[in-house]
């Protein structure tokens, strides 16, 4: 047992590192931040004394050393852009990332599920094709594309939804919420719904498939035998046994709306971590990249942790095989 | 009933009129000020956001010309020393009075530590208070373009910075934030009561300004980044916003064609332009070996008369764009009409200057690009790349991020790229001193003459205005013959507002909201 979990624990540390040393060897091709730091009167040695200072003359496994290093301490630098430190940076913006991705999950799974079982048991209805369709769109249709589509129609056209930003915020110790204001409500409507469309068509499609598969196994059909309710059979057995792997791709799914949404951000000008990282990468603002990666690769990390853990409890196969090999 | 309608007349006339008091305006541009720190970094939307907070000694009014600002008289006591008389009454927006120790506090603030303004104004040697409203400056020779300089380097307060721990400019390695970074406290007709970066700045009417308030009607601004131009745009469509001093040029159309708002055009001070390796004895990326084309006079003609940039301002620019014929634009000291004619599109005649330089059948270069800096600044490439195929130059093109372009143009890497410059002193001497002289830090074409180095010596230190201007005369001949680089054109700049919101348009790009109205 704790074999298995020092094992995953190990893994996940090495997966951290790895991670970080390729997203550290790629910014050296993202070029100079020394150009953007210092204005064009800056003369070359003034240039070179700001590469020294910053330590981007040493070789690149020596700055991942020194990063590593700091960042075990918790200590990320200071951004090169905003001259602010990147670890209150990152808290500053993580609610409203956050907040974002919750709406947008709660949209994506709910009216996944919801649309996915309508399709999966009315087959050929003509309603069915209609959300067939459409979530085509929504898993063809690029994210900035619909996100401007919204805005041009909603806040344009109709002028009722706001076109940018996160209205008024209300801070609750360290965590600002857009969900206490009428304004913070309304701009959260067309990102969350723009940063749900790709998930809630993949949900729609997989819930779909499921219940399709499961309406035509034995069960179901000595459940229809035995004269049970349509509507047992169909919430009852085949729901419940569809979403199984729904919530197994959803969790993992979370972490790939927190990646997804730096284009939302962009589009919508959210003020979240998304927007804090797309700003960094065009400055070149090392500090805040290397954070933010770290922090997704953590994310995704620590969800495969916990559905690593997860299995060792629900799938006994796992459990025996350690057992019987530990000995 | 008479006295019903009166009223309710009156009441209409107070509706009409009392917005002319009082008006709030919502500014938007695709990026933030990076700090509030106003020595810290030397960049256009950081002194867009501090010059509505903080004023310099002498600034530039709404014609770009210099005016009084914090000082209202200035002489020079000798050629390397300035006197400044400062303005009475002058508060900051504390309550505190501007002293002389304020201004040479500042001063010096820019001039050490991690300022960025350090470069500006290295000419500077020492800064001292005669007596609480005279200041005298000493630089190290004589410096006629002072001025200029000065009108970038914001006044704090030496108290207020002292107070708060910031006496010296953000640097690089430090491990917090300082409080001038995130507060700002000047003696402007604005102050700052609200900063939330990259999502809101709000500046309210600072009561206590020096100033004539009745040139502006603003009580609030509230500044809303917005990255995205669509996004922008929509936003302003919507009534999110009221202003934008970033209007794309694809969406110039769209706004005008809306009856509540629109656009207004001008010139910006900043001109685009290809530079050529000539200084290099052989092209790095060429299939010519052992020679290097671009030495040659014919050659540079050559590739100047094969650009059409009347068909590029039609087709890329949508018509928002000056052509040129000089590297400098408008108002900068030294620009002439007959200079900024650009010479003829003739391909015919490309084509005879390529075969009389031995190049019949052209050869081949790599062209480096930015594509995130200038407007349109890869579509201006690819135009750009067909119009020499024309006359059988075969151009390679390498569009890249502004980073890795200006990277490798620093290491010196590129044989034909894409610049742009902008003339923050709006004096040639700043052209030359980085683009042209020998020794420029930009110089990246490796252009060399003896004489305009010297005329760039005799611009820093001549006194005369007479003589100066025939030795930046001289200077731009010199040049104009030798045609190192390539102008394309003077970038134009859009602001896109509502019809009730009158900013004036300002060449660089710099919204000033003293002169701002609402009707």
């Amino acid at each position: 047992m704790t074999n298995y979990f020092l094992k995953r624990l190990i893994q996940s540390v090495l997966v951290m590192l790895v991670v970080a040393f390729v997203s550290f060897s790629l910014f050296n091709f993202v070029g100079d931040p020394v150009h953007n730091m210092v204005g064009q009167e800056a003369s070359t040695e003034k240039r070179q004394e700001i590469r020294e200072k910053l330590g981007l003359n040493d070789p690149v496994y020596i700055q991942f050393l020194r990063f590593v290093r700091n960042a075990s301490v918790g200590e990320f630098g200071i951004s090169y852009q905003l001259r602010r430190p990147v670890a209150e940076l990152i808290s500053e913006r993580l609610p409203a990332t956050l907040e974002l991705v919750f709406i947008s999950a709660l949209i994506a799974i709910v009216s996944g599920v919801a649309f996915g079982v309508y399709t999966g048991i009315n087959r050929d209805g003509f309603l069915s094709n209609v959300i067939l369709i459409l979530s085509l769109f929504g898993v063809s249709l690029p994210t900035f594309v619909i996100g401007i589509l919204f805005i041009y129609l909603f806040s344009v056209i109709l002028g009722i939804l706001p076109s940018f930003g996160r209205g008024e915020v209300v801070d609750i110790g360290f965590w600002s919420t857009g969900f206490l204001t009428l304004s913070g409500i309304k701009a959260i409507i067309l990102p969350s719904i723009t940063l749900s469309l790709f998930q809630m068509t993949y949900i729609i499609r997989l819930v779909r498939a499921e219940i399709m598969e499961i309406l035509q196994t034995d069960y179901i059909k000595f459940a229809r035998a035995r004269g049970i309710k349509k509507n047992i059979i169909n919430f009852k057995h085949a729901l419940k046994n569809g979403l199984i792997p729904v919530i197994t791709i959803t969790g993992i799914n979370v972490g790939t709306l927190i990646a997804f949404s730096i284009i939302t951000e962009t589009v919508f000008q959210w003020p979240g971590m998304g927007f804090l990282f797309i700003n960094a990468v065009h400055f070149v603002d090392i500090p805040i990249m290397s954070a933010y990666l770290i922090m997704v690769a953590f994310i995704f990390v620590m969800i495969n942790f916990i559905v690593d853990i997860a299995y060792y409890f629900i799938d006994p196969r796992i459990r025996i095989k350690e057992e019987t090999s530990s000995e | 009933m008479k006295k019903i309608l009166n009223i309710f007349l009156s009441l209409i006339v107070v509706g009409l009129v009392s917005p002319l008091f009082a008006a709030s305006i919502k500014w938007s541009m695709p990026g933030d000020s990076l700090t509030l720190d106003p020595h810290a970094q030397n960049e256009g939307p950081t002194h867009m956001v501090s010059r509505q907070v903080y004023e310099s000694l002498v600034t530039r009014g709404i014609d770009m010309s210099l005016e009084p600002q914090l000082a209202t008289s200035w002489e020079a006591t000798d050629p390397e020393t300035w006197v400044f008389t400062l303005r009475d009454g002058v508060t900051f927006s504390n309550g505190k009075a501007l002293r002389a120790s304020d201004v040479v506090f500042s001063i010096n603030r820019a001039l050490s530590g991690a300022s960025d303004m350090i470069e500006l104004i290295d000419s500077i040697t020492s800064v001292k208070a005669l007596n609480p409203s005279t200041v005298e400056i000493k630089t190290e020779g004589p410096n006629p373009i002072l001025l200029n300089q000065l009108s970038q380097i914001f006044i704090m307060s030496e108290g207020w910075s002292k107070q708060n721990g910031c006496e010296l400019s953000q640097d690089f390695d430090a491990s917090e934030e300082t409080y001038c970074s995130i507060n700002a406290m000047g003696t402007g007709p604005f102050k700052i009561t609200l900063r939330e970066q990259d999502t809101r700045t709000v500046f309210e009417r600072n009561d206590s300004w020096w100033g004539d308030q009745s040139q502006h009607n603003i009580d609030r601004i509230e500044l809303l980044p917005i990255k995205n131009d669509a996004t922008r745009v929509a936003a302003l469509l919507s009534g999110d916003i009221d202003f934008t001093n970033f209007t794309p040029a694809q969406d110039i159309n769209r706004i005008n064609s809306s009856s509540s708002h629109k656009v207004e055009s001008t010139p910006q001070a900043r001109t685009v332009f290809f530079g050529m390796d000539q200084g290099s004895d052989e092209l790095r990326s060429s299939n010519i070996k052992g020679a290097n084309p671009f030495k040659d006079k014919r050659v540079r003609l050559a590739m100047y008369h094969a650009l059409d940039m009347d068909a590029i301002k039609d087709k890329v620019m949508r018509g928002l764009s000056q052509p040129a014929g000089m590297i400098t634009y408008p108002g900068v000291q030294g620009y002439t009409d007959a200079l900024d004619a650009r010479l003829p599109y003739d391909p015919e005649l490309s084509k005879k200057l390529l075969a009389e330089a031995g190049y019949p059948d052209g050869f081949e270069v790599t062209l480096d690009c930015p594509n995130n800096r200038y407007i349109n600044d890869e579509a201006i490439c690819v135009a750009a790349v067909g119009m020499f195929a024309k006359v059988g130059v075969k151009v390679n093109l390498d569009a890249q991020p502004k980073s890795i372009h200006f990277k490798d143009l620093q290491n010196d890497l590129s044989d034909f790229y894409m610049l742009g410059w902008g003339v923050p002193t709006f004096d040639s001497h700043y052209v030359y001193s980085f683009l042209l002289s020998s020794e420029g830090s930009w110089n990246k074409v490796g252009f060399s003459d003896a004489r305009v180095d010297e005329l760039v010596g005799t611009m820093l230190t001549e006194t005369n205005l007479d003589k100066r201007n025939a030795n930046i005369a001289e200077a731009w001949a010199i040049v104009q013959d030798n045609m190192p680089y390539l102008p394309l054109h003077h970038q134009v700049i859009s602001w896109g507002s509502k019809g009730n919101v009158n900013v004036p348009i300002r060449t660089n790009n710099e919204p000033l909201f003293r002169h701002a109205k609402v009707n």
